[in-house]
């Protein structure tokens, strides 16, 4: 009796233990995961904003509570015009990495018959990503130079008379390379949604006396909308932080936000950089928001 | 939306590289019938439909629909239009906008398109859905859809690729009456692929048996039923028993067939030499057990399976050199003569329910 009754408390107590452990390994199973974001990701933009709000000097930072920074950031006229800089080249390099993204994965989905021969050719389309950023910019070097590949082509066949100047060191080669670095951001995300489109629907378009343009307006890029937010979303967020291909590729004459940031560091006006993050950060986010407003990609993920 | 065309397949081909899908087949479907692709998947029947619709291009042969050959023209200038398997409506567009699609393509104004878009789901029944989005209606209402999609082009022939392959059996019979009075209303030419044979039947005006890119029998059903072609034909309508055989004795249209190792049968129905290689199909509900009422209309075989169906009691029996014959006897004939498995039971038919197939000369 005595044994039996001892029996059941243990049972019972087993059975707590099992339900607080089945209640917490939820937790458990997430704990990695939010331990990382909450470490590399929630307390270094808690840092940056709470620096953000810190007192300065020449050589010292001073824990405070003053709005001076963002007061200086946003007062100055040389903060809005980089701001505008560095808008304009995620609008122009946005443009065109989703003329040419587009282009590309459509003719990967839709025009390439095989499947292998769609993935052998995305991976020739990723090959250039085994090499650095920096290289692949610097690359554009010996090309784009006062005496580099283009301009003494141009001057051998006769069509210019002096190197052209305005090819490297400009925002023409800043754009350029840039739309080098981030058109794959573009495609993966496009081919990825024009792969999944039924292949009847291009024939039910047909069916319906549909031209394959009025196909390619009225069905193809209305279903790949939610591929374009994405690779929108990537290209924009790496244009608006790109510091090092606005730097080597203007030759310092022009500027955006996170080279203005740079330099901001290298002069250790910390707080000023910090307050300069927090709005730009604002400001992406912002951004992906009126994407997200516009085009719904929950289905894509 | 009164005409109705006439289609007339004329010795076409459909080759794949180095693979044959459709061998010079020749059909004629009247106008305003209804005709049934019918045939085991890879047959060729999709293919040949595609082909009318202007989605395959043609190997060799011709293709007229009505008083012209559409052999090269584009989907839409053919006055077809086809309802694809997955019905293929357009996900990021409305009820009324997909139905409302060629007339945009057309050129047509939005009010005037929405408009005519919507007596055309009212013909459907559709009307209440106007402006759902195609996830939001169930399989039936998207069948629905599409077919109002595929009429409102005002097509001459109607091209039906499986269309109630993805829905539940009941919805299936719904649908298919539904599709039967939708024909017989608009009076326009229907072809409908499937692979059903109840489905053929309960639809067609012809029936069109399909089989390894080749036409095996095209004919009213009840001619396809009663007496099939071939005996793939007999073979895949499952109502026949296929006896393979060689001609013993042949007076007129009546033939006696040996069997390898087996008994002799009696077949009417074709006039074969002495000596031929020939196929006799006998109708699995015909067969009764008892003793045959003169020599060649039955044999005695040992019972190898029962299958209790309700109304009918399916029998296999081996014997006289026939295996797995199927005989279908009435559950109050089956249950005043019950037999068990491993019996020896005497199974007979009348002289008209054994009859001589054809082949197909390729």
């Amino acid at each position: 009796m005595t044994a039996a009754a001892d029996d059941m408390t243990a049972g019972s107590t087993g059975r707590t233990r099992a339900s607080i452990f089945a209640r917490s390994s939820a937790y458990l199973q997430a704990a990695p995961l939010a331990i990382i974001l909450g470490c590399f990701l929630l307390l270094p933009i808690v840092m940056i904003a709470v620096v953000s709000f810190w007192d300065y000097d020449f050589a010292q930072m001073y824990p405070d509570f003053i709005t001076l920074n963002y007061a200086e950031t946003l007062g100055s006229w040389v903060t809005w015009k980089t701001y505008l800089n560095t808008l304009r080249y995620a609008a122009i390099v946005w443009a065109l990495t989703l003329f040419i993204g587009f282009w590309v994965a459509y003719y990967l989905a839709f025009h390439i018959r095989t499947t292998t021969m769609q993935m052998v050719l995305f991976l020739v389309c990723t090959v250039p990503f085994l090499t650095s950023n920096i290289i692949r910019m610097i690359s554009w070097i010996p090309v784009l130079g006062r005496n580099g590949l283009v301009n003494s082509a141009l001057v051998g066949a006769g069509i210019v008379p002096a190197p052209v100047e305005w090819l490297l060191y400009s925002d023409f080669a800043v754009v350029l390379a840039m739309v080098h670095l981030y058109t794959l951001f573009m495609v993966t995300p496009i081919f990825n949604t024009l792969m999944r489109i039924d292949r009847s629907l291009v024939e039910a378009a047909r069916d319906a006396g549909a031209t394959s343009w009025q196909i390619l307006w009225n069905v193809i890029i209305p279903l790949a909308k939610p591929g374009m937010a994405i690779g929108t979303i990537f290209v924009v967020t790496l244009v608006m932080a790109d510091f090092s291909t606005v730097q080597v590729m203007s030759g310092g004459q022009s500027a955006s936000v996170a080279l203005m940031m740079k330099n901001q560091m290298s002069l250790l006006q910390y707080p000023a950089a910090a307050a300069n993050a927090v709005v730009l950060l604002v400001l992406v986010l912002l951004m992906v928001a009126g994407i997200l407003r516009i085009v719904d990609i929950r289905k894509e993920l | 939306m009164s005409k109705a065309a006439a289609i007339d397949i004329a010795s076409v081909t459909k080759v794949y590289g180095g693979t044959t899908a459709v061998h010079a087949i020749s059909l004629k479907v009247p106008a305003g019938s209804y005709c049934c692709l019918l045939g085991p998947s890879g047959c060729g029947k999709s293919t040949t439909l595609r082909m009318i619709a202007g989605h395959e291009s043609i190997t060799s042969g011709d293709i007229r629909l009505g008083n012209a050959v559409v052999t090269d023209l584009p989907p839409a200038r053919r006055g077809t239009a086809m309802m694809f398997q997955s019905y293929a409506l357009f996900p990021h567009l409305d009820v009324t906008d997909n139905v409302a699609f060629s007339l945009k393509m057309k050129g047509v104004a939005k009010t005037e398109r929405r408009a005519r878009a919507l007596d055309m789901l009212k013909l459907v029944h559709m009307e209440p859905y106007a402006t759902r989005r195609p996830a939001q209606l169930s399989g039936g209402q998207q069948q629905r859809v599409a077919l109002a999609r595929a009429l409102i082009t005002d097509p001459e022939a109607l091209l039906l690729d499986e269309p109630l392959s993805a829905l539940d059996p009941f919805l299936k019979i719904r649908m298919r009456a539904e599709l039967k009075r939708l024909q017989t209303t608009l009076g326009i030419t229907f072809v409908h692929v499937t692979h059903s044979q109840e489905e053929a039947m309960a639809l067609a005006d012809i029936i069109v048996v399909m089989n390894e890119g080749r036409i095996e029998q095209a004919a009213h059903p009840r001619e396809v039923f009663e007496r099939p072609a071939t005996a793939f034909v007999a073979r895949f309508m499952g109502d026949h028993n296929v006896i393979p055989g060689r001609v013993t004795a042949a007076d007129g249209d009546r033939v006696t067939v040996a069997v390898p190792d087996g008994g002799a049968f009696a077949a009417t129905g074709g006039t074969r030499a002495v000596g031929e290689s020939v196929d006799v199909a006998v109708r699995t509900d015909r067969v009764r057990i008892g003793a045959p009422e003169a020599p060649g209309l039955g044999f005695t075989g040992i019972v190898d399976g029962i299958e209790y169906r309700g109304a009918t009691v399916k029998l296999t029996v081996s014997g006289a050199g026939v295996t797995d014959f199927t005989a279908i006897l009435s559950d109050a004939a089956f249950f005043a003569a019950p037999v068990k498995v491993g019996d020896a039971a005497p199974l007979a038919w009348g002289s008209e329910d054994a009859i001589v197939l054809g082949r197909l000369h390729s």
